[in-house]
């Protein structure tokens, strides 16, 4: 063993010391590009060198992984010393939705996003104490092997073979989403071909070295997106602050700043909150207005129709027979009798729009403040709040144990060298994705004060560049316009997509255009990570699980490798196509995927750990009961599938779990208690998982 | 394969750790979210319980993690249940 401990360390020097080549030749790369936009490279070329640079290099790595092995082909070798696998995971673990809509949300609704950052880490814990080390003791390829040895036959591994597909399907197709926007917007390429030339950088990689190659390129990947994320951050802080430890700046200095000017807003008596004022009543009377011809049209119908068009139409008659005809004002009100819907859905649609204008005529929410509700008397107020609080932790409940639940993460741990060392790696992954985590409240309050302190209060003649070039790019990140023309620029003016906030943050700390590249390059590395580890999950369940466990056990290694590569172009195809179709929220698709793993997965797996007397039916009952009231939570409630029941003590569907989780447990115990316990080869197999080395302990590493 | 007492004690130690752990991280969680209002009267760098949400609960989940592979792998050896012989 001796030799095996020092061959551990070499390997690890090894690549400590490739690692660091890689990361000084990334920063000299950087730097070259910069160099080329000093001497006047067009800054659409310097996209394009970013994405192929990036993909190829991606691409590279997987070339030179490629792998015949089963054992590393499925599992890198388990020989991914903790440091790197905590990268790995990492890189594994932060999507598109984290790198670019983390602080974006954070930016939108304050505390309330918190519940993404708590949830996404605090998942870690669980993993950590219930279920890394022992699934590395366990030891074979996938999560649906643990299922099936510890609850015997193919019955729990075939539901945990369908879990684990419709979980991460859901989740990649959200990935691939991200792909495709980030490629199409910093090389000006089509979505759809986007999409694929993304795929195809994730395929390269996976395709000819699975696990080994997937895993040495998400740490290349982590490397860059972390620098990618840090950079403009550190310059933003030193821009306001002075201080270049943005996580302690934006707290002590920016954000009290922040909330000052969030009471001078909504305060009518200073000339800020005044001037908002004046937005908003604009605001209230247009939704007013759509309120009223919504009404009538409700009444009127076709005849109301008539009737508004008609006035419309009076009125640029009565504008050109003035005696001095104003040029503007009948350009404006022709442009009004033009635009008018056409027929009475239409009419809807736009009446609804506008009446919708209300919500821009809402005082400014405090960055800080937890559970803001509204409400027409106190009471309602507290009952608000109330629901507001309830969902929030509801929702961190989910995104925990569906990170604890998630196959693509807890496969992971199957490929460190021993139970010591997953242990000890999910405290890096943890540590590496903390970096990012805890830098995005900060940002989101920095670019925050920003906006309130700079871009409130200018003149609309000499807006900042990057608002005029965001408004320019995509009307849906950057909305801007003068509503009560007094030429200078309120708040309620101000539109903002949440993804602006991650993508302008070089420009709005100044920074040249080759870090808004770097930026791109650092999404499109957690978006290709993230594929690349899911892509694999859903490959290897397919090819390992079914097709070998339970088609064909007697399969040669070859065919094994040939079916499991071949179900992956299908499937990344399949992915890519349901992509072209964009399908509705990102986020929600995020958030579904959390709570169906959790619901599915989580009792099953903690319980064959924990409770000797768990078995068979008990794992049957309680992940198919978890599954089903997890989706038909969903069903019921989600409004795309256009149900819209009553909600279940109010909670939303993104938080299902809540539901699913226990009656995962609940099923999982009755079906327990009702049936025989598990004999004694399953009792040896838990307690060879619970501890790390026993005398005369079985074997269950595979082949 | 028999399971001596010292193995039964030491599958002990770690579910009364897993435990001890699991209950502070449900208090950073859920308790410190619940009182968040609360909490944000008071300010240390920032309003508390935003700044708990932002920042200290991240903490204290690395630092539960880090606690429990260092003394979990101490176990291991303390217990003779570790891998190797280095």
């Amino acid at each position: 063993m001796a030799t095996a401990a020092s061959d551990n360390k070499a390997f690890f020097n090894q690549l400590k010391r490739y690692y660091s080549f890689y990361t000084g030749g990334f920063v000299l790369f950087v730097i070259g590009v910069g160099i080329l936009e000093l001497m006047g490279v067009p800054q659409k070329i310097l996209g394009y060198v970013f994405l192929f640079a990036t993909i190829l290099l991606y691409a590279g790595i997987g070339f030179m992984s490629k792998t015949a092995d089963v054992s590393e082909y499925y599992v890198a070798g388990r020989r991914v010393p903790a440091l790197f696998n905590g990268m790995a995971t990492g890189a594994d673990w932060m999507s598109a939705a984290s790198f670019i809509g983390m602080a974006g949300t954070l930016y939108l609704t304050g505390y309330d996003g918190l519940a993404f950052i708590m949830g996404w880490t605090g998942g870690y814990v669980l993993v950590a104490l219930l279920l890394a080390p022992y699934l590395r003791k366990f030891g074979q390829f996938t999560i649906p092997d643990f299922l099936g040895a510890r609850y015997g036959g193919n019955i729990p591994r075939l539901i945990g073979v369908l879990a684990a597909v419709l979980c991460s399907f859901v989740y990649v197709v959200a990935q691939i989403y991200g792909v495709g926007l980030i490629t199409s917007r910093f090389t000006g390429l089509e979505f759809s071909i986007g999409v694929f030339v993304g795929l195809a950088g994730i395929l390269v990689c996976s395709f000819l070295g699975g696990m080994k190659a997937v895993t040495w390129t998400q740490v290349a990947q982590y490397i860059i997106l972390i620098v990618a994320y840090m950079i403009p951050v550190v310059w933003l802080s030193v821009k306001h602050t002075s201080v270049p430890v943005p996580q302690i700046s934006a707290y002590v200095s920016a954000l009290p700043k922040v909330t000052a000017l969030e009471k001078e807003f909504n305060d009518k008596a200073t000339p800020k909150g005044a001037a908002e004022e004046s937005v908003r009543a604009i605001f209230r009377a247009r939704s007013a207005e759509g309120d009223r011809k919504l009404k009538g049209l409700e009444a009127g119908g076709a005849t109301f129709l008539a009737e508004e068009k008609k006035a419309l139409e009076d009125k640029v008659a009565a504008l050109k027979a003035a005696e001095a005809p104003d040029a503007k004002a009948i350009e404006a009100a022709e442009k009004a009798v033009k635009d008018f819907p056409a027929d009475a859905a239409a009419a809807k649609k736009a009446w609804t729009a506008e009446k919708g204008a209300s919500a821009r005529a809402a005082p400014v929410r405090a960055h800080a403040e937890a559970f803001p509700a509204a409400g027409k008397t106190p009471e309602e107020q507290e009952k608000n709040r109330a629901i507001a609080k309830k969902n929030f932790l509801a929702l961190i409940f989910c995104l925990m144990v569906g990170t604890a639940a998630l196959p693509h993460i807890l496969m992971r741990f199957y490929t460190t060298p021993s139970v010591q060392e997953a242990r000890r790696s999910v405290f890096w992954s943890l540590f590496f994705i903390f970096l990012l985590y805890f830098t995005a409240p900060a940002l989101a309050i920095l670019v925050k004060y920003e906006v309130y302190s700079s871009l409130v209060g200018s003149s609309f003649a000499s807006l900042p560049a990057w608002v005029s070039n965001w408004a320019a790019v995509d009307k849906t990140l950057m909305s801007i316009a003068d509503i009560n023309k007094d030429g200078i620029v309120q708040l309620a003016e101000i539109v903002i997509g949440g993804d602006l906030i991650v993508l302008a943050t070089p420009e709005i700390a100044g920074l040249p255009y080759v870090i808004s590249g770097l930026v791109a390059a650092g999404g499109l590395a957690a978006a290709l990570s993230t594929a690349d580890g899911l892509l694999l999950t859903i490959a290897n369940a397919l090819s390992h699980d079914v097709y070998y466990k339970i088609i064909d056990p007697n399969a040669p290694t070859t065919r094994r490798l040939v079916v499991s590569k071949s179900l992956l172009l299908v499937v990344a195809l399949i992915a890519a196509y349901v992509t072209s179709l964009k399908p509705g929220d990102i986020l929600f698709l995020v958030g579904a995927a959390f709570s169906l793993a959790a619901s599915a997965f989580f009792p099953a797996l903690v319980c064959g750990v924990f409770w000797k007397r768990a078995n068979k039916l008990g794992a049957i009952l309680g992940m198919t009961a978890g599954l089903l009231v997890c989706a038909y939570y969903m069903y019921l409630t989600y409004p795309f599938f256009g149900v819209n029941a009553p909600k279940w003590w109010d909670i939303n569907p993104i938080a299902a779990g809540i539901f699913g989780i226990p009656a995962g447990f609940i099923g999982l115990i009755i079906g327990t208690l009702i049936s025989p316990p598990p004999g004694k080869e399953i009792q040896e197999l838990i307690d060879h998982v619970r501890y790390p080395s026993l005398e005369g302990d079985i074997d269950t590493k595979g082949a | 394969m028999q399971l001596t007492e010292k193995h039964k004690e030491y599958w002990q130690r770690n579910v009364s750790l897993t435990g001890v752990l699991l209950a502070i991280w449900f208090v950073a969680t859920f308790v410190v979210s619940w009182f968040a209002r609360e909490l944000n009267e008071i300010i240390i760098i920032g309003p508390v319980g935003f700044y708990m949400g932002a920042q200290g609960a991240l903490i204290i989940y690395v630092l539960i993690i880090w606690y429990y592979a260092r003394r979990m792998n101490e176990l291991d050896k303390e217990y003779g249940v570790h891998e190797g012989d280095d």
